[in-house]
């Protein structure tokens, strides 16, 4: 067999827990399994009989291959399997995608997105019940969090996950790398529907343009119409200044988000808890969201012991401008939700505006006046948006 | 096991034994259904005249010890585990009776750990016969395969109690590792450099045992204040330089997990706690020291402040999360089974409202009541649970022991019994059609708590309407059994074990509720 070597892929020794190792030698004799696994008294068979199955649909029927499972699922043992046979440089076009879970409704441009919980790309075990914690998305990264050398592999795993798991009311996102690997990226997730894309590192609305051109191309082969909207990160100097041209780079943009860490190493400043050096890349992200009418996305927070820190930096973003942030961890998303909740006042305030508005409409008047003092036209719209904003995140509006 | 053995189907529809090391069994009959009779069992009468006048009852050493009590073949040689895996005290007291050349003794720990596993060595060589009570790792393997020679009988902490107390285990030398004691015998497990806080376990053994010996690597002055033994219960005391690892006895700080998952399970059982109406002024309850029971400590705290509500009593294992509680005045006392870290430990040694308990307060079945039924909602954890809401904690779901019982079937009796388990461990799922083993009844299980939802009884209609309206994931346990099935890719194939029985586990009663069969392999 020409053009071929032996390969390896997924993590491997004693303490690996859902997941799995496999080494794949290609060959000419007859297909040999050997199967090491914790679950083997139970899955044993399933797992022999799924392994065929999936070399079968990458057009592999002879090899050896050698696996050592720590409990992984199903979805996990088919992606591990594709990259050691794709890194062996077999596979071809054929895609062992697992068993598809019912695609969640597509998702809206300006959808409450507070929340967004961080799934390493490289880690199966924490992406299967992320939906239950109750995110308004989950962001399955390919980039920072995947070592260089992994990249194909997370790709694979993540692609799996989107094609088989439920994240239920989550918006399901995929952070890419850095293009170009980033387009490559696009080629393996989109057929999958994913919700949204963030793109990191973007210092030039071209950056944007090429990933939608890339979506758009995809899409059209595959006669896809779903929505799938961008997020494009905003990570260094220069990518600040183009704020704006980035946010209207493509009709696919919903949001506009940033991130410190690299932003703060391009200052050569500190990175503070209480992050007054990233105080003007962090308004003019609003600003630049406002005025492209997109939605402006903060950064994360990530001392994950820390509630009273989190509580604080949320309701500063908050009064900054921005709707949500990304978080490390799940239980990071109540205390998001609550710092991005309207206060009871605010809202109490928000619907006698709202109010004083529909008595004026209805009584023909022109102007809406709340007590001594006259309203606004701008001020009643932030309040209908605010109680719609309410009604979202289930807040009780009726009694405010 | 005798090829004549007998065998019978009991009420929960278990294939036991009719007889067990030599010893005739009742199958189980139904949660409450067994009625005892007889009276009590009672070590010998002892007089005065056979002891020092001065009091002091100590002798150079272990073998000096094991010799005065009498040791012989066949003894029944029983020990506790406060110090869990720091103990030193039984393999001690074990290797010295064998290399006094008994044979075939019959250990009965109140549990085992890991750090026992040499104890295999003196089954191998004949020494000890087999092992009456929990076993797991390397022990649990070793019966599981078929090498001891007896059976292995698991028991309740209760269990033990009622064991001892009903005469079914008749303990020859109690062997009492002890933190503190002086001369005459007192002893208290809440001082000294291996304190592990709580003796509960080793109370029957000192009231029901013929011979009693105590070991103590701290020797104080007469009295030593607290006992939790009484010097009048023991024969002789030895002096040696450590009794355990102290920091194998207890941890230096016990910790909640961080799993995402296991903590959204703690605060679903604190929320149900609070929906139900079970967190109210003067309730009670239990939690131990593992990962969710700790977190959901942690998650009830803010609730019953936010209530300003006082629990009447809460029951350990204690750990830093309830010290904290009773600090804060959110709980009246601690009722304390066994000690889990140092704050436990300094707790117990200078609060009064920290008591130490033993298993025949809290968990045995044939008193007059006991503090297990008496508390408002338990959490506990399993390895496998079925649709009838039955369960087993002994054994992995390829049927070999994994643990011991511990207090858990005492437990089941609280007003509400929670197990807290992940869906799913491995891809092996935790909701299954049928349990490996059964330790405990399905009708005393009253909700399953997972990540993906909890499943109340249906047997618990008021808790199903105590809960109507809340915003938990309440959920019936077939849905979250296929939902976990589908994850997991199928049902998982069922163990292939043999008929042949390595260990029986007892009901809270002394019936025999299921057998433990030996794997394959």
């Amino acid at each position: 067999m020409t053009g071929t070597q032996p390969a390896t892929a997924g993590p491997r020794g004693d303490s690996v827990r859902s997941d799995l190792h496999v080494a794949f030698t290609p060959g000419d004799e007859a297909l040999v399994i050997e199967l090491h696994s914790r679950v083997a008294p139970y899955y044993g068979e399933a797992i022999d009989t799924q392994v065929r199955n999936v070399l079968a649909t990458l057009g592999v029927g002879t090899g050896r291959v050698a696996i050592h499972d720590g409990g992984a699922l199903p979805f996990v043992i088919a992606a591990r399997l594709e990259t050691a046979v794709r890194r062996a440089g077999l596979g071809g076009e054929s895609r062992a995608l697992p068993e598809a879970h019912p695609r969640p409704a597509p998702s809206t441009r300006d959808r409450l997105r507070r929340s967004r919980l961080y799934l390493p790309g490289s880690q199966p075990k924490i992406m299967v019940s992320a939906g239950l914690h109750g995110p308004d998305a989950v962001i399955l990264d390919l980039e920072d969090s995947v070592h260089p050398a992994e990249k194909d592999a997370a790709r694979t795993l993540v692609r799996n996950a989107l094609q088989t798991l439920d994240f239920g009311a989550a918006e399901r996102m995929v952070r890419i790398n850095q293009l170009p690997l980033g387009l490559e990226d696009l080629d393996e997730i989109v057929p999958v529907a994913p919700d949204l894309i963030l793109i990191p590192k973007v210092e030039d609305p071209s950056q944007v343009r090429a990933v939608d051109e890339r979506i758009t191309a995809i899409q059209e082969r595959l006669g896809e119409t779903r929505a799938l909207w961008l997020m494009p990160i905003l990570e260094s100097a220069l990518g600040f200044e183009h704020a704006f041209a980035v946010a209207q780079a493509s009709p696919r943009v919903a949001a506009l988000t940033l991130g410190l860490e690299d932003y703060t190493a391009d200052l050569g400043v500190r990175k503070t808890p209480e992050g007054s050096e990233s105080l003007y890349a962090r308004t003019r992200t609003v600003n630049a969201a406002k005025a492209a009418g997109v939605q402006a996305i903060d950064s994360v927070y990530g001392d994950v012991d820390d509630t009273e820190g989190l509580l604080a930096w949320g309701r500063r973003s908050r009064d900054l401008g921005f709707e949500g942030m990304g978080c490390v961890h799940p239980r990071q998303i109540p205390v998001v939700h609550e710092a991005y909740a309207p206060g009871k006042e605010e809202l109490t305030r928000a619907a006698r505006i709202v109010a004083a508005f529909e008595a004026a409409k209805a009584e023909g008047r022109g102007v809406v006046s709340l007590g001594s003092k006259m309203i606004d036209p701008p001020v009643v719209e932030r309040a209908v948006k605010l109680m719609g904003r309410a009604r979202a995140m289930g807040l009780s509006v009726e009694e405010a | 096991m005798s090829a004549k053995t007998t065998w019978e189907v009991n009420a929960a529809g278990r294939k036991v034994p009719a007889e067990v090391n030599g010893a005739a069994q009742v199958p189980y009959r139904g949660v409450r259904a067994h009625e005892p009779s007889g009276r009590k069992a009672a070590p010998p009468v002892r007089s005065n005249r056979d002891y020092p006048a001065d009091g002091d009852k100590r002798v150079p050493n272990l073998a000096a010890a094991l010799k005065r009590c009498g040791l012989r073949d066949g003894m029944v040689i029983s020990t506790h585990h406060h110090l869990r895996n720091g103990d030193r005290v039984a393999l001690d007291a074990l290797q010295t009776a064998a290399t006094l050349g008994a044979k075939d003794l019959v250990w009965f720990p109140s549990a085992s750990f890991p750090c026992h596993a040499p104890v295999i060595d003196l089954m191998e060589s004949g020494a000890v016969h087999h092992i009456e009570g929990s076993m797991n790792g390397p022990l649990g393997d070793y019966c599981s395969t078929g090498k001891m020679r007896g059976l292995g009988v698991l028991r309740s902490h209760g269990g033990r109690w009622q064991a001892i107390q009903d005469g079914e285990v008749h303990v020859d030398i109690a062997v009492i590792a002890a933190p503190s004691a002086d001369s005459f015998g007192n002893a208290d497990g809440s001082h000294g450099p291996s304190a592990c806080g709580s003796l509960g376990f080793a109370l029957a053994d000192s009231l029901y045992a013929d011979r009693v010996i105590v070991v103590t690597d701290n020797l104080v002055p007469f009295p030593c204040l607290p006992w939790q033994i009484q010097g009048n219960n023991v024969d002789c005391v030895v002096e040696v330089d450590s009794i355990g690892d102290p920091e194998k006895i207890v941890s230096g700080t016990t910790r909640i997990t961080r799993s995402p998952d296991r903590l959204r399970i703690a605060e679903h059982v604190a929320r149900f706690v609070r929906d139900a109406g079970i967190l109210r002024e003067g309730f009670s309850f239990q939690a131990g020291a593992g990962g969710i029971a700790l977190a959901f400590v942690d998650f009830l705290a803010p609730m019953m402040r936010e209530a300003g509500v006082t629990a009447s009593f809460v029951r350990g294992g204690s750990t830093r999360y309830l010290v904290k509680m009773l600090q804060e005045g959110l709980t009246r006392c601690i009722l304390d089974g066994q000690t889990f870290d140092l704050d436990g430990i300094r707790s117990i040694a200078s609060d009064p409202r920290h008591v130490p308990t033993s298993p025949f307060t809290s968990y045995n079945y044939h008193g007059k009541g006991n503090f297990a039924s008496m508390i408002d909602v338990v959490v506990l954890g399993a390895t496998e649970v079925d649709v009838n809401f039955n369960a087993n904690v002994n054994t992995h779901s390829d049927g070999r022991l994994l643990h011991g019982i511990g207090g858990w079937q005492n437990c089941l009796f609280s007003g509400c019994t929670v197990l807290a388990v992940p869906s799913y461990r491995d891809r092996i799922p935790v909701i299954v059609d049928e349990v490996t083993t059964l330790t405990g009844p399905g009708e005393l299980v009253d909700v399953v708590a997972t990540e993906r939802g909890l499943a109340i009884n249906p047997r618990r209609k008021d808790l199903l309407e105590a809960v109507r309206g809340s915003d938990l994931p309440i959920r019936p346990i077939e849905e979250i059994k296929a939902e976990v099935e589908a994850l997991c890719g199928g049902p998982p194939a069922r163990p292939r074990l043999t008929e042949v029985p390595v260990a029986v586990i007892k009901w809270v009663d002394g019936t025999v509720i299921d057998t433990v069969w030996r794997v394959k392999g």
